[in-house]
């Protein structure tokens, strides 16, 4: 029965210790702490936090069932909805999706949907089989490109099914963004991502990375001299975007993408174990508002620079996640709203040594009904800084669109996919960032697994 | 993980490795690139592809080395193993898709600096199988530092050698061999192509152009991932702000902003002398 007792406080990393090193900054809650905050939950008739949720999980079963201390049927009953709990437990906007929905917030705290998601998706982990009865395969064959959250989604649904799955990833680590994007201190590599990979592996799907689709073999090689019968793209977001102002090719000017990369993927966090460097300079100011912004500038923070966010909107409308926003805050990272850049200034060396910005002020709505912002005139300043980091999202990687005929892109250049995922190309299906442009990781998630029925639907039709 | 076949020093500090690598080598065209690492916790870093054996499944890669991850791929030897070797990368050149009617209309000089002579082997060898002439400047501070020369004696119409020190060929820079053949020789040309050093880029851009011979040049851009996603590479062409990996590598030289290309590519040049001095060596690659 539901309760009057507040949100159980999560347990973290103090934000000064925190700031100094690379370790998950929340650890989550504990057996007791998930059950007393699981009997929070009013158990509503009409859950709105299930009709907000992107994938439809049956949240209030689930917490129903961590409530009486059953992890093994609350964590079944995420599976049906949602492969990756762990992670999304992590990463998920919960106050905009089913924490943002919950009943319980009109008046207190809404139920941590979030993190009891989490501790059953950890719990799955740490009492996963060390093998798994292998589906009998059925014969047929399919390849994913990516190993990001709808590649690995889709890989494990069709690996279920009985389909020999093989997923082929560009760079030599798996698991796309989660592993070149999103900081080890948020989402744990060897703990959490390579666990799930793992979990994979046992279903019998097969993985090669360095091959680039595109590139060193096309869809159309994987389709006929490779011998698959489909073909999912989970390719990612792309490229990333600059501003197109002056001086963003100056030395100390990097997107969020290769600053996250060289520091995530390549390790340049550890110089004892990386060979890759990274510079993060005295002062770095990450301009942009969304995860990937604040990832970057906790991770500059985190590497010793002081770090600033230059955001052109109101606190507002952030895109991150709240609880980002706010870790970053308490970790030090300074705010600069209603700022926008114009410039970025050089030394005499070609090496950035500030950024030149103008004040905003919010005006109309735009079409995205957030309201739009407008420079106030005369007002330029300069921040002094020697890193600029880019956080403005990307657009789409057109390699394997302008390698595939036949296959159609949209207005924006991404991949052009229905609701299920299936491409103008036959046998070629699509989900993610590809097809969406950024977007999250369980709507990428939840667009692999659509797209797993409907391979399967298309192969049994062949 | 990709074998090493073979390998050869060509030169003081520049090593050919011959890897087996099948994928890499059906795809390959001239004038792109692979990304290689040595081992868990190497860099990423691009190399051009020097030659490709679809049948055999093997790519040649020559390595000069300069910094830390290139000694610890040199000093890897035949049977051992490289971490990673992904490609092709980067646009293959444009004439593997232009009319061969059109460039066999064409005279093209290659102009090649140091270990830009092994990049530049692949192109003279696809268009010279095409029936296309190309004439090749090989340049190098001094004849002990020359490579690819017998290859490439077979396969351009007529290779010429410059030397800084005058110890072999033309004595002087690339450039004063291209005025001498065009200027003394009148030799006629309708395409360059220059690759080597970002500054020999630069002036063998500006002599061509004093000519008005278009010129093709092939950056070697500082990379992270070499398939779009960091943005490291990026250079201004023509204005416009560009991916080497995605865009290039090859440019119009006429558009490069060499300037900035030189800068953006010294600027982990402080860190990677750091990375060295703390290295404890044994990988002078014997």
């Amino acid at each position: 029965m539901a309760n009057r007792i507040p949100r159980v406080e999560v347990r973290e990393q103090a934000p000064a210790v925190r700031a100094t090193n690379f370790e998950e900054v929340c650890y989550g809650y504990d057996r007791d702490e998930a059950m007393l905050e699981a009997s929070r939950c009013l158990n509503c008739k009409n859950p709105r936090c299930v009709a907000a949720c992107p994938v439809g999980i049956a949240i209030p079963d689930f917490i129903a069932a961590v409530a009486r201390g059953d992890e093994q049927a609350a964590s079944e009953i995420i599976s049906k909805d949602s492969l990756l709990p762990s992670i999304c437990g992590r990463v998920c906007p919960q106050e905009t999706q089913c924490e943002g929905s919950c009943v319980l917030g009109v008046k207190f705290e809404p139920v941590a949907i979030g993190k009891l998601e989490r501790y059953v998706g950890d719990w799955k982990i740490a009492n996963a089989p060390a093998a798994v009865e292998r589906p009998e395969s059925n014969g047929r064959r399919v390849a994913v490109v990516g190993s990001g959250p709808s590649a690995l989604a889709c890989a494990s649904d069709l690996a279920a099914m009985g389909y020999e799955v093989k997923v082929f990833e560009a760079l030599h680590k798996l698991g796309g963004v989660l592993v070149y994007g999103i900081p080890e201190f948020r989402l744990p590599k060897d703990k959490i991502v390579e666990r799930e990979i793992d979990s994979l592996r046992r279903l019998g799907v097969e993985f090669e990375t360095d091959v680039i689709i595109g590139r060193t073999l096309t869809i159309d090689d994987l389709l006929d001299k490779e011998g698959y019968d489909a073909v999912f793209v989970g390719s990612g977001a792309g490229l990333p975007r600059f501003m197109g102002i002056e001086g963003e090719n100056l030395n100390g000017v990097f997107s969020a993408n290769e600053f996250l990369t060289r520091v995530n993927l390549m390790g340049a966090y550890d110089s004892e174990s990386s060979d890759t460097p990274v510079f993060v300079g005295r002062r770095a100011v990450v301009v942009g508002g969304g995860n990937v912004a604040m990832d970057a500038v906790r991770t500059a923070k985190r590497l010793g620079a002081e770090a600033v966010i230059v955001y052109r909107r109101s606190e507002a409308e952030l895109p991150a996640r709240r609880e980002e926003v706010h870790h970053a805050r308490e970790e030090g990272i300074e705010f600069r709203m209603l700022t926008n850049p114009t410039r970025i200034i050089a030394d005499e060396r070609g090496w950035v040594k500030g950024i030149s910005c103008v004040e905003m002020t919010l005006g109309e709505p735009d079409a995205s009904g957030r309201r739009s912002p407008v420079t106030v005139e005369g007002s330029d300043f300069e921040i002094e800084c020697d890193v600029v980091i880019m956080a403005l999202g990307t657009s789409p990687n057109p390699l394997i669109a302008s390698t595939t005929e036949g296959l159609a892109v949209n207005r924006r250049g991404c991949i052009e996919a229905d609701e299920s995922g299936a491409t103008t190309r036959k046998g070629v299906f699509a989900g993610g960032d590809t097809v969406t442009g950024a977007a999250t990781v369980i709507l990428a998630m939840g667009a692999g697994r659509r797209a797993a029925r409907a391979i399967d639907e298309y192969i049994k039709g062949l | 993980m990709f074998e090493i076949l073979e390998k050869r020093m060509l030169a003081e500090s520049i090593w050919l490795m011959r890897i087996s690598a099948p994928r890499v080598a059906r795809a390959a065209l001239p004038g792109q690139f692979v990304i290689v690492r040595a081992d868990q916790g190497g860099e990423r870093i691009p190399l051009t592809i020097a030659d490709y054996d679809a049948a055999e499944g093997s790519v040649t890669i020559v390595i000069q080395t300069i910094g830390l991850s290139t000694r610890k791929i040199c000093a890897l030897g035949v049977g051992e193993s490289l971490a990673d070797f992904a490609g092709p990368l980067g646009r293959p050149s444009d004439f593997v898709t232009m009319p061969l009617d059109e460039l066999r209309s064409r005279r093209w000089l290659f102009v090649a600096g140091g270990v830009g002579a092994a990049p530049v082997y692949p192109q003279v060898k696809w268009l010279s199988e095409h029936g296309v002439r190309c004439d090749v400047i090989i340049g190098a501070k001094t004849r002990d530092m020359l490579i690819y020369t017998d290859l490439m004696r077979q396969a351009a119409e007529c290779l010429h050698i410059a030397t800084d020190d005058g110890s072999e060929g033309f004595h002087g820079m690339v450039t004063a061999l291209m005025k001498e053949l065009i200027e003394t020789r009148g030799e006629h040309y309708d395409e360059c192509v220059a690759i080597g050093p970002m500054i020999m880029m630069k002036f063998v851009t500006m002599t061509a152009r004093s000519y008005s011979l278009p010129t093709t040049v092939s950056l070697n851009a500082l990379m992270v991932d070499g398939t779009g996603m960091c943005g490291a590479c990026r250079v201004s062409v023509g204005g416009r702000m560009l991916f080497t990996c995605v865009d290039g590598p090859e440019f119009d030289g006429y558009e490069v902003d060499f300037d900035e290309a030189m800068r953006r590519q010294a600027m982990y040049r402080t860190h990677e002398r750091n990375a060295l001095e703390k290295h404890k060596c044994n990988c002078y690659g014997e």
